[in-house]
């Protein structure tokens, strides 16, 4: 019955699944939000969208296959008009529920139907207000529900405002149309977890335990060590020169990601290429530096270097002193980026840029030497075979 | 069928009635997100008073594993009995400690479950609980025994949002977002908490709050609990309305708004801010 919204939603890239459509017709079955379009809003919307970021999205559409399906302003109250329900049916039912509908008169008598029980309630219950429908009673009632929420009569104040609250769009600023989450970063930065025992010993040692129970001759000696946890430590490199302007999203993901993968994440930021200052805050580039040689100084062998950057700079900017575009530089960028990558055991770069277009420019090839050929494509793929590389 | 309803004490908006219905009926745990201090742990509390049920509340840390939820068997304490030759010892049920859901699932009354802050957890913890909250039973393998809830209970699960959560977990949630109260909401809640309060003195309150609130650059704005806090000292010292009002909506620097702003740069921040707009009035 929903097909056509359910659709729309997936195609506006709401990962709608069956499971989620068949719970919102559960619980439509279970009259969760019974012949009130604004309940049937809510209902669907807890039951369909799972991500505060798709919450806006998901009001768009919801207005755009829902539009009209309100009694138009203006019409007078308890009269529905024949067109307007027409148009609910055909955007809510499926051919066979029309030709049921067909069947039971057609919209003529369905009509008929709707004024005649919408005269009963009203009598029944002295002016107060009821939908049509309600029991189950009506055509629309035999079909479990009906999303379109036949308004005949009011309810209060909160049916009365001039704005559907779909058409609001509330969450407006939350959809950072942020397609692929972090997870899979996450899920593909596990490969680098190494887990050693640190901190308190909480848990048994079997084998020591049966060792030393054994030395005891059979009184038993319990052995505790500390809980193995994700020891790897792991320090960033962040280009943000102006060429990584489109892909920032992309790294900023990384970067959360990896902050929440790894207790020892030290992150830095670099413009092209690193030099002999390293930037401690994005924003403030120009006051908080930090010396590259400190950082080699602070950050033992063990740390696993990883540089993110799109790698596209002039030439010169490597191989020259002072060619960096922003500061006279006493060493080349090649001697810095062997410095790092000689000081640190493991290191790799990961590149935005799509990998088939890493052939065209030149600066990509050169660092890709520096860095023996550890460069990888910032996507899943890539970040899966660079955590494999520095795992080895 | 049991409804949940805004209440006297707990202000909910209508899409928060409608979703957490829709969990009751459909006896599918709640999956609540929001800003910090937005009332998604009191929700729990509140549904389960509106509702007569009794609450368990399952707060999840860093360490938290899924399996905690269940069930522990306490090894070390039996070796240590066997040593000892306490006679417990050959049941192994003396040394099963039942978790959380256990004891949800046990429990003959009707019950909420409350999962808070589940995003504390390791990134795998709402996949190892899947099938549990599925079916609502599970296996104790030390004694071969299955514990199947008596009725399922009412799940409702909070998270900050700080690790995104596996979508197969997602599918089988409601899913509802607390947006931040409007100030008309706002104004429902103060009341809520504190009936005696004088109106004008809310009403300026609020001024100050959600002016602070739209400072940009705070690292943690003030949410509703910041918010009770404050009034409540407020009250405590007896100020009148007039010590929050500000001249031609200028920054002011409330009384106490150590309440409001509990993060050091913040503070550095809005009173920086605040200076400067008194001078530029000046
Ligand atoms: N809608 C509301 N009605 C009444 N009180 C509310 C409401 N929302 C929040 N509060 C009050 O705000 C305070 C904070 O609520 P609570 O601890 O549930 O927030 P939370 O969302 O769980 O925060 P955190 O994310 O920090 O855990 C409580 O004192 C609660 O009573
Ligand atoms: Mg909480």
């Amino acid at each position: 019955m929903f097909a056509t919204f359910i659709l729309a939603l997936r195609q506006a890239g709401l990962p709608v699944s069956l499971t989620e459509y068949l719970t919102l017709l559960g619980a439509m079955k279970a009259r969760v939000a019974a012949y009130d379009l604004d309940d049937f809003y809510y209902l669907s919307r807890a039951a369909l969208v799972k991500d505060e970021r798709h919450l806006d999205r998901f009001d768009r559409i919801f207005g755009e296959v829902f539009r009209g399906l309100e009694r138009p302003p203006g019409a007078p109250e308890g009269e529905i008009p024949e067109e307007w329900l027409r148009l609910v049916a055909e955007k809510v039912l499926t051919p066979e529920e029309m030709a049921r509908i067909e069947a039971l008169g057609g919209f003529e008598a369905l009509m008929e139907t709707l004024r005649r029980r919408l005269a009963e309630q009203e009598g029944r219950h002295q002016g107060g207000s009821k939908w049509i429908g309600t029991g189950g009673t009506s055509p629309f009632g035999a079909y479990g529900y009906n999303p379109e929420g036949v308004r005949i009569g009011q309810d209060g104040s909160r049916h009365r405002r001039a704005v559907k609250v779909w058409d609001r769009r509330e969450f407006r600023d939350l959809d950072d149309d942020v397609e692929i989450g972090t997870r899979n970063m996450k899920i593909a930065l596990r490969r680098l977890r190494r887990f050693a025992r640190e901190g308190a010993a909480t848990e048994l040692d079997m084998p020591g335990t049966i060792r030393s129970t054994a030395h005891n001759a059979g009184t038993l000696d319990l052995r505790l060590v500390p809980e193995r946890r994700n020891a790897v430590k792991v320090l960033l490199l962040l280009d943000i020169g102006g060429s990584m302007d489109d892909h920032v999203r992309i790294s900023s993901e990384l970067f959360s990601a990896a902050r929440s993968e790894f207790k020892h994440l030290v992150h830095f930021y670099f413009h092209n290429c690193p030099y002999e200052r390293l930037w401690r805050s994005n924003r403030r580039r120009r006051d908080e530096t930090v010396p590259t040689a400190e950082v080699l100084r602070t950050y033992g062998p063990d740390y696993k270097l990883v540089i993110v950057g799109d790698a596209s700079m002039s030439p010169y900017e490597i191989t020259q002193v002072g060619g960096s575009v922003e500061h006279w530089n006493e060493e080349s960028g090649r001697a810095w980026l062997e410095r790092l990558t000689g000081h640190f055991r493991r290191s790799a770069w990961l590149n935005p840029v799509p990998q088939d277009f890493w052939g065209h420019t030149r600066s990509i090839g050169m660092v890709g030497e520096i860095m023996e050929g550890r460069m990888f494509p910032l996507t899943l793929r890539g970040l899966d075979d660079m955590a494999r590389e520095l795992v080895r | 069928m049991a409804a949940f309803r805004s209440t006297e004490r707990y202000i909910a908006s209508r899409d928060l009635e409608v979703a957490v219905n829709a969990a009751i009926a459909l006896q599918r745990p709640l999956l609540v997100k929001g800003e910090p201090g937005t009332g998604k742990t009191v929700l729990a509390h509140e549904v389960a008073r509106s509702l007569g049920y009794r609450l368990i509340d399952w707060h999840i840390k860093s360490t938290t594993k899924a399996q905690h939820g269940l069930y522990e068997y306490d090894a070390v304490a039996r070796l240590r009995d066997g040593q000892l030759g306490d006679p417990r010892v050959h049941d192994i049920a003396n040394y099963i400690v039942r978790g959380k859901l256990w004891e949800a699932f046990e429990s003959p009354d009707p019950v909420v479950v409350l999962i808070d802050e589940v995003d504390k957890a390791d990134i795998e913890f709402p996949n190892d609980l899947l099938l549990e909250l599925d079916r609502m039973q599970f296996h104790v393998y030390e004694t071969r025994q299955t514990v199947v809830a008596k009725r399922r209970p009412i799940v409702i699960i909070t998270s900050n949002n700080e690790k995104e959560l596996p979508d197969a977990f997602l599918r089988r949630c409601f899913f509802h977002y607390i947006r931040f109260p409007d100030r008309e909401t706002m104004e429902r809640i103060v009341q809520a908490h504190y009936p005696d309060l004088r109106k004008d003195l809310v009403r300026e309150a609020l001024n100050v709050f959600f002016q602070i609130r739209e400072v940009p650059g705070l690292k943690k704005k003030p949410a509703t609990s910041e918010l009770l806090d404050w009034l409540k000292l407020l009250m405590v010292e007896d100020l009148p309305p007039e010590a929050l009002r500000a001249k031609e909506g200028k920054l002011i620097i409330p009384p106490l708004y150590g309440a409001l702003l509990k993060n050091e740069q913040d503070v550095h921040l809005f009173e920086r801010l605040a200076f400067l707009s008194r001078r530029a009035g000046a």
